[in-house]
């Protein structure tokens, strides 16, 4: 199937001769939620920015439904809304006039009746009348979103959409999201809190110094690059690691009580069996067993640190 | 061609005029006023005639160029500045829409209130001095060429500028020294001939003389060469702007 969004080669160096994306390349499937993870100044906001055409390439290309981003870029914008990571917002404006605004802009005849729509289920509805300045910050990147999606558009863009937010309304972003890809909109958002991606991307996507280290279904992503421990409590303190569990390369925590194996989830055996006879031979008794998951966090900090 | 983005800028322009109706609207009124009270009245009641028009008259067209040219080019800059300065400027910049339509709708939308209160200063000289306009038809056309060029002029400073303090530089530095010296309040064969060709040097005489004309058919300079003259700042507003769009100077990065 054609990608929605079919990004090659794409690089951005800016006047001060910061490199801000190098060689990009990207497809992105219609109707999926795809997460683009990286530290502040990866080159996310770059590369959604020149996607929705407020910043120019160096070089490479980016496709929207096989139209051109710049020959073709009435027909790609019209397909993309952008909720930028901001709250930029006029001050004076009521809620029903900007929104009526981002629709016309966007070449859309007037249709109250979807505005109205659409600001009861972002629960705008009733403030439909008050000037922006009045809202609260939660209120204000609803706003945004309604903003966005006043076109009806096939993309959405969000630019951090749960920075500084406090949790109940990360959630609520959560179910409106959730909702658009019911409805089929596909959605890209760059986000640095890793639960976020962990809770609602079908694919990560992870960016650094401008470079995409990879993009991966999220969850052959953590299964492929996810390790797993096993914490393993004594029931005696001990000082020294017994001489025939030095070879398995197990971490004795600094209070002597817990033994920490880390083991592939991919490999053939995990040797868990062996470990539990071996410990068992060195005459330890066990209190309690536990294994864990490494978190997209986890392989995340480990992506990043990699020297590319 | 977007026309419904143009409507919409159009639109949110206007009505933010009309949100700030003292400042757009009535203080150009009372600073008219003001001016015939002080010099139409006090300092005009001792001035005979100029050019055989009566003072109070005479400054009617010096009077509505002022304003044009000052609203014109502070709607137009604060327009555009004011979303580049709070960052919804993204909007625009990320809609199906040319440059050219942006254009249109935000030089039209502050032409369309310069030309406004062109009218409202023209009805309110009204009730002061007796007007006759000899040639309306040529009036309109200097109204609204004068009305685009500093639309235009206000639209380049609202992106040139990066703060406010220079939002108001050339209008305050620039062009209201320009239009009190280019005879708005008097005739430039009332200055000693060594001004007379100074003066000749300030381009805004040459829009004041033109708009005279089609007033009272008295002027300093010949109609023909005002109209050159105000065509040619409209051509290098266009190319300015034109380039502007073209690099995305302090639009795109």
């Amino acid at each position: 199937m054609q990608p929605i969004i079919s990004i090659k080669n794409l690089s951005k160096t800016y006047a001060s001769g910061h490199q801000a994306l190098q060689d990009v390349s990207l497809d992105i499937a219609e109707g999926e939620i795809l997460a683009l993870l990286g530290p502040n100044g990866a080159g996310k906001t770059t590369l959604i920015s020149i996607i929705c055409g407020i910043v120019t390439p160096s070089a490479g290309r980016v496709t929207v439904a096989g139209f051109d981003i710049i020959d073709d870029f009435r027909q790609t914008r019209e397909m993309i809304g952008l909720v930028p990571q901001e709250l930029t917002l006029g001050a004076f404006d009521t809620v029903w006039n900007t929104v009526s605004f981002s629709r016309g802009l966007f070449g859309k005849r007037p249709n109250p009746e979807f505005l109205r729509q659409l600001l009861r289920q972002l629960a705008l509805f009733e403030k439909r009348e008050s000037e922006l300045m009045t809202l609260s910050g939660g209120m204000k990147r609803r706003v945004l979103i309604a903003k966005a999606l006043a076109h009806e558009p096939k993309i959405l863009f969000l630019d951090e959409p749960t920075a500084g937010v406090d949790v109940e309304l990360r959630k609520e972003m959560w179910r409106i999201v959730e909702r658009l890809r019911t409805a089929g909109v596909t959605i890209i958002l760059t986000t640095h809190y890793i639960e976020e991606a962990e809770e609602i991307a079908d694919r990560v996507g992870v960016i650094n110094e401008g470079r995409l280290l990879l993009v991966d279904d999220k969850r052959s992503l953590m299964h492929e690059l996810g390790k797993k421990q096993l914490e393993i409590e004594l029931k005696e303190r001990i000082d020294i690691m017994p001489a025939n569990l030095v070879d398995w390369n197990l971490e004795l925590s600094a209070d002597g009580r817990q033994l920490t194996y880390t083991y592939d989830t991919q490999a053939r055996t995990t040797g868990i069996t062996m470990l539990l006879q071996a410990i068992g031979d060195a005459g330890l008794s066990l209190k309690d067993l536990k294994s864990k998951q490494s978190s997209l966090e986890e392989i995340f900090v480990d992506l990043v640190n990699l020297k590319p | 061609m977007n026309y419904h983005a143009i409507k919409v800028i159009y639109k949110f322009e206007m009505l933010r005029a009309w949100n700030t109706f003292l400042q757009t609207i009535a203080s150009p009124v009372i600073s008219t006023s003001l001016y015939f009270v002080v010099f139409g009245s006090a300092i005009g009641s001792r001035i005979q005639q100029v050019e055989g028009v009566s003072y109070g008259a005479f400054i009617v067209p010096g009077l509505m160029m002022l304003s044009l040219l000052t609203q014109s080019i502070s709607n137009a800059s604060f327009g555009i500045y004011f979303p580049r300065f709070t960052g919804t400027i993204y909007e625009v910049l990320s809609a199906p829409i040319s440059f050219f339509e942006i254009l249109l709708g935000y030089v039209g939308a502050a032409a369309s209130k310069s030309l406004i209160i062109g009218g409202i200063i023209l009805f309110t000289a009204g009730f002061f001095v007796d007007l006759s306009i000899a040639h309306p038809v040529w009036m309109l056309a200097f109204l609204v060429l004068t009305s685009i060029t500093f639309s235009l002029l206000g639209f380049i400073i609202g992106i040139w500028a990066d703060n406010f303090e220079k939002l108001q530089l050339i209008p305050l530095l620039v062009i209201t020294p320009l239009v009190f010296l280019g005879g708005s309040f008097y005739s430039v064969g009332m200055l000693p001939p060594a001004w007379q060709t100074v003066t000749l040097f300030n381009p805004v005489l040459y829009l004041i003389s033109g708009f005279r004309w089609s007033f009272f058919e008295v002027s300093d300079v010949s109609v023909g060469l005002s109209l050159f003259m105000i065509l040619l700042f409209l051509t290098i507003c266009i190319a300015i702007v034109w380039w502007m769009f073209r690099t995305g100077y302090r639009l795109k990065q």
